[in-house]
């Protein structure tokens, strides 16, 4: 998936195009390119790992829910996607270009549905009002628990689906916008699969940002999350609040999962590869804040990308390790949160 | 060894020894080689969670990416055959070495994190790691034959001799849990996972435990991941470093029972052959199905155990033994040391010391000094900044300006666990007790904080129970008293550190006046042989019949000071509490 967008309908090496020039404004050429290009990709793939990791904030950052299977939802907004808007589904009339963004869209209420079941029947057990002021918070229940809905996700989606990768088609994956030449030839190249994916994404995001800031539901979702036991006190329903948080938690990976599904191809074991990015995104962005998860998001998609220029492939997701431990050492608060936990 | 200690580590390495045996029994009758394989990968599995445990169960530092330590064991033993022919008898000892450094490397920054930002650094280390290692071109490294040499090289042709050692290995990492569980090790860890920076307070240095406790668990996860390497002869970085081995410990351990040295060894008893046996039963016929069993598996059992089987049974089954009530040591046995006065001048000497929260100035140029055998009140409104001097005097906060000094010695700038071994006692406004200890446990953490060796430190908190008049409830977890005795438990605590000075905060908190009474008399009676105290009180009542001399903090500076008489009738103290109104009806 790195890099890919690079290789996508470059006409010639610049190299040979420019055969006469100076060798070393052909190096800054392709440098510049590169930037340009890594920049691009940073800003529209980041977005979408920014809408990935607000998933995660609302049910890690606010809720304090260890939860591994948050990769799994990200897969499951993928296959509800692909099942949505395949040949002969529900949503193939809508056709290739729409098809893909609207089934993507659409997976939002079917994983919300699903999350704010396994909310209700397994996560409420082991988290909220039953662990307040409990040793460890509850979380060594939650990780077992979510480790477990995980593994029964990932194989459960190796009978229903399969293990051979797909992927939701659309022809926009392989066309892109040219901008330029911007210095000589180097040109910036925009995909346009991508590009929608994040439209899609920030608009997703501003809309959750304005539900949950101005909205009473949004207001008794951050009470109930912020303390429990006061927000009970205050007439408000926390069991109900926690399990809609949970299932907008989920819903809204799995919009970033059917996004992603228009650029990658994925297996019922995708999940894995993205919630270590998840995490990262949310602690990056400091712990309770949502616009923190979200450019704690873009963040890491800006370090893979620009990685990408320096590093050989297998190091990339190295790179943002890294770069998460540098952070969180340096700045436990996260680069836009407000105060580190308390001990 | 912990007070009454032998006995139950005696009784638990008779357990040990018996199921050790019985297992290799078994083992021996086993002649398939799968199962054989499985019966290997139990103890070796359980090591791994009992190095886990001793981190994440005992010290509460959870930790998402163990894998680093058993991939370090791993690659170690492989690579050394493969570059040094070095035997693995020669490359696990050398994986634990590794894997020692490798947690002193890793726990020196992280460390500095808690909670939630500690687990989830720990996840990035084995993956960042495992990148590296794909990177370096090791994605499958086969560990070669040397079939003429095969003992050399830790290689059997009869697959038992591995079972063999996997339980040896593990009783090894047993032994050592134990040991450690029944030692202040354990205490010290348990009673920083239950209240970190009471533990501090009481004098232990928290950082050093789980540094420590760290690398114990580093080393014994590496030598569970060397010896697996040797076992299945292929490590891929997946196989050692993956996000799966680390829930692997993670799931044996809080399965069978966290923090306890059972909990692992139970968990991977069931676990592995489960796990193994479904992906050769149902693996063919229904690639997946075993993982949705076995994910159904753990999440039933979190539902129906959630502390683990162990604890589960044994409060089912084996009803608690009543608590042992503690030899009876009349409170003479024990003489508090008393530690020589160095200096003429005043024991606690305060000189402009301030403290700000950005804004605001929590505690302004504040100075006042105590003389050795007094009791200093310290009052004032809500908000004065009472409790922030305490926390600057004993270094939970660092001070802006100012200085204090403790019999002549600066007391500024210290670690809270080295001010406590100074010989200042602190307790808290909202009492920090160590919930699931028993009472003399909790009091032997403030013996053990000042440093005093297990007889010493079992007799003073003896002795520090019958000085507050609770050596009848030392048996019980500190969980169960009521307020009061919480209160005097915590008094119990600083007191079995023999501190020379006691800063006392809000001791009298939500008491009836009985009990208020009760408490006071037990202080009277502290004071009387010769402790120094300064204590925060709001209660006027009772600081009126308790303190020698007050000193009024409000908005953070000192308003008066002097005997309490003069100080209740100053005119500035009464506004500060009741108001400039109240002043005025009173004048007029």
């Amino acid at each position: 998936m790195l890099g890919r967008h690079a290789a996508q309908g470059r006409p010639l090496p610049l190299a040979a195009a420019h055969g006469r020039q100076a060798k070393s404004t052909v190096d800054l050429e392709i440098l510049i390119e590169n930037v340009l290009n890594a920049v691009t990709a940073g800003i529209t793939i980041g977005c979408i790992y920014g809408l990935m990791c607000i998933g995660l904030g609302l049910i890690f950052g606010i809720m304090r829910i260890v939860n591994f299977a948050q990769g799994e939802l990200l897969m499951l907004g993928m296959f509800a996607s692909f099942y949505l808007v395949s040949e002969g589904r529900v949503l193939s009339f809508l056709g290739p270009y729409w098809g893909p963004f609207i089934g993507a869209m659409c997976a939002a209420p079917l994983v919300f549905a699903g999350g704010a079941l396994l909310h209700k029947f397994l996560i409420s057990r082991v988290s909220g009002l039953r662990t307040v002021g409990s040793l460890d918070e509850g979380h060594f229940g939650q990780l077992i628990v979510t480790l477990g809905i995980s593994l029964i996700l990932q194989n459960g989606g190796q009978i229903l689906f399969g293990s051979t990768p797909v992927a939701v088609r659309t022809p926009l994956s392989s066309e892109a916008f040219l901008i330029g030449p911007v210095y000589h030839a180097a040109t910036v190249f925009l995909n346009k699969a991508k590009l929608v994916a994040f439209f899609v994404a920030v608009l997703t995001a501003a809309a959750l940002y304005v539900t949950l800031e101005y909205t009473r539901l949004g207001k008794a979702l951050r009470a109930a999350a912020d303390n429990p036991t006061a927000a009970t006190y205050m007439g408000i329903d926390v069991d109900r609040a926690y399990r809609i948080a949970f299932g907008l938690g989920s819903g809204i990976t799995a919009v970033a999962g059917g996004l992603m599904a228009t650029y990658i191809s994925f297996t019922p074991f995708v999940g894995f590869d993205y919630v270590i990015i998840m995490y990262s995104g949310v602690v990056l962005g400091g712990m309770g804040s949502i616009f923190g998860a979200f450019w704690g998001g873009v963040t890491v998609g800006f370090v893979q990308q620009f990685s990408a220029l320096i590093l050989p492939p297998q190091l990339q997701n190295a790179a943002i390790f890294v770069v998460f431990l540098m952070i969180v050492l340096l700045r436990p608060q996260g680069l836009f949160g407000r105060s580190a936990e308390r001990a | 060894m912990k007070q009454g200690a032998g006995p139950h580590l005696r009784r638990s390495l008779t357990v040990l020894a018996v199921v050790s045996v019985v297992y290799l029994v078994v083992a021996m009758f086993v002649t398939n080689s799968y199962y054989q394989l499985i019966l290997t990968l139990v103890p070796v599995w359980a090591l791994f969670g009992v190095s886990w445990n001793i981190l994440s169960g005992y010290g509460g530092q959870l930790s998402f990416g163990h894998a680093s330590f058993f991939g370090i064991g791993a690659y170690t033993v492989t690579l050394a055959v493969i570059y040094w022919g070095l035997s693995p008898w020669l490359g696990i000892p050398l994986g634990m070495v590794i894997g020692g450094l490798a947690a002193i490397a890793i726990g020196f920054p992280t460390f500095r994190l808690r909670g939630h930002y500690f687990a989830l650094s720990m996840l990035a280390y084995p993956l960042a790691i495992l990148y590296v290692m794909q990177y370096l071109g090791f994605q499958e490294v086969s560990m070669p034959m040397h079939r003429e040499s095969g003992l050399r090289f830790m290689e059997f042709s009869e697959p038992r001799v591995y079972t063999l050692i996997a339980v040896l290995l593990l009783v090894g990492g047993v032994v050592v849990s134990l040991v450690i569980e029944n030692s202040r090790f354990g205490l010290a860890l348990l009673a920083i996972r239950q209240n970190e920076l009471a533990a501090e307070a009481a004098g232990i240095n928290a950082r050093l435990w789980k540094m420590r406790s760290l690398v114990v668990s580093g080393m014994m996860g590496a030598v569970a991941g060397g010896f697996y390497a040797r076992v299945l002869l292929v490590v891929t970085p997946d196989s050692v470093f993956g996000m799966l081995v680390s829930a692997q410990a993670v799931v044996v351990t809080l399965f069978g029972g966290v923090a306890s040295v059972w909990g692992p060894v139970i968990g991977a008893a069931i676990l592995v052959p489960l796990a193994e046996t479904l992906q050769a039963e149902l693996g063919t016929y229904l690639p997946g199905i075993q993982g949705v069993v076995y994910g159904v598996a753990i999440i039933g059992i979190m539902l129906l155990s959630p502390d683990g089987l162990f604890w589960t049974i044994r409060d089912r089954w084996f009803s608690r033994e009543a608590p042992q009530p503690i030899p009876d040591a009349a409170p003479d046995v024990a003489p508090p040391l008393r530690r020589a006065s160095h200096a003429t001048g005043p024991l606690l000497q305060v000189e402009g010391l301030s403290r700000s929260f950005g804004g605001l100035r929590a505690v302004s140029e504040v100075g006042f000094s105590i003389a050795e055998g007094e009791i200093l009140g310290i009052i004032g409104p809500n908000g004065a900044g009472k409790t922030t001097l305490f926390n600057v005097l004993n270094g939970v906060l660092a001070a802006d300006q100012g200085a204090a000094r403790l019999d002549g010695q600066p007391l500024l700038g210290r670690k809270t666990f080295e001010v406590c071994r100074m010989g200042v006692g602190r307790t808290f406004q909202v009492v920090r007790s160590f919930p699931r200890l028993p009472v003399l446990d909790n009091v032997i953490v403030g013996a053990y904080g000042a440093g005093l060796s297990d007889r010493e430190a079992i007799a003073q908190a003896v002795r520090a129970l019958h000085q507050v008049g609770l050596h009848d409830r030392s048996g019980v977890p500190a969980g169960q008293l009521t307020n009061k005795q919480l209160r005097l438990m915590e008094l119990a605590r600083a007191l079995a550190g023999n501190p020379r000075l006691l800063l006392l905060d809000e001791t009298l908190a939500g008491l009836g006046r009985e009990e208020c009474d009760d408490v006071l008399g037990v202080l009277a009676r502290v004071r009387a042989q010769g402790m120094t105290i300064c204590i925060i009180e709001h209660t006027m009542h009772a600081m009126m019949r308790l303190a020698d001399r007050f000193v009024v903090l409000d908005h953070g500076r000192v308003l008066a000071t002097g005997l309490p008489r003069a100080v209740v009738e100053d005119t500035s103290v009464i506004e500060a509490y009741l108001g400039k109104k109240w002043l005025a009806r009173r004048d007029a």
